[in-house]
């Protein structure tokens, strides 16, 4: 049945957008977090988005879905702040914040809900054809 | 006169696999909306149907039925689009950054375009089904 292929290829994307709100719930959340060495602050994550393309080419399915590939860290450069009163200050008064830029994961976040609702809007519609499919030949 | 279920429902057979089919692509598509590099692609209906009835009037060619003569051949699927149907979009917006074609807001209203389309084949087989159920009935279609 090919309709739950359609349930199926916009569940993979209600999940991988699900991964990206994470990731940007978990920057927000830590993009105040300072640090005292330059190697413990946390960094911004974002995922990493690939289609599912081994299941199309085994001809399972028309579509493909999406996979998350893995969570890359981000390596731009690290906030280093001299404030030597801050009980996290390292011996030289300076404490490192995280390079997460607080405007980008709103963006981020506002894309990702809305291709999450997309994907549910896909699914609700299937779900709606399919129960008008089941009910083939009812009735009088 | 033989009845024949085949060429009652046949048409709308080939047409609600086809648009299940076009359905699980605009899917696809909306799944891969964030891809870096993704390509929309689509089913040119059409083409489709005219190939799926062309099989379904000769079906020794159809991919069904498709001649083994060696353990290793592929076995045709039943599937009515394949993936030569399978065409891929040509976007309004040339470039978007990241290499992804998929336009969000045109691909939504096409699958509930096909949606939409999907249910009145279902329609149109509910209501050969009904008539063919009042023609088999005794009592004249109580």
């Amino acid at each position: 049945m090919s309709l739950f292929n359609v349930m199926q290829i916009s569940s993979t994307g209600m999940q991988a957008e699900n991964v990206r709100l994470n990731t940007t719930a978990s920057n927000i959340a830590n993009a105040n977090t300072v640090s005292s060495s330059y190697n413990d602050t946390y960094r911004a994550r974002q995922p990493v988005f690939a289609t599912e393309l081994q299941r199309a080419i085994d001809g399972q399915t028309l579509g493909a879905g999406v996979e998350v590939k893995g969570i890359v860290e981000s390596d731009a450069p690290l906030q280093v702040e001299y404030a030597p009163h801050n009980p996290m200050a390292d011996e030289n008064g300076y404490i490192y914040k995280p390079n997460v830029n607080v405007v980008e994961e709103m963006a981020n976040m506002m894309s990702a809900s809305k291709a999450y609702e997309t994907n549910v809007q896909v699914a609700d519609t299937t779900k709606r054809i399919f129960r008008r499919v089941l009910q083939l030949g009812q009735g009088q | 006169m033989a009845i024949n279920l085949d060429r009652l429902v046949g048409f709308h057979h080939t047409a609600v696999q086809l648009r299940t089919d076009r359905m699980e692509v605009i899917a696809g598509n909306l799944a891969n909306a964030n891809t870096p590099g993704y390509k929309a692609q689509d089913i040119d209906f059409n083409i489709a149907m005219d190939r799926a009835l062309k099989d379904q009037r000769s079906p020794s060619s159809a991919s069904g039925g498709l001649v083994k003569t060696h353990e290793n051949h592929m076995s045709g699927g039943t599937r009515t689009a394949s993936s030569f149907d399978l065409k891929y979009r040509v976007p309004e917006q040339p470039d978007t950054g990241d290499g992804n074609t998929v336009e969000v807001q045109a691909e939504r209203n096409r699958f509930l375009d096909t949606g939409m389309r999907y249910q009145a084949s279902v329609e149109f087989l509910n209501g050969k089904i009904k008539g063919m159920k009042k023609a088999l009935s005794s009592s004249g279609g109580q």
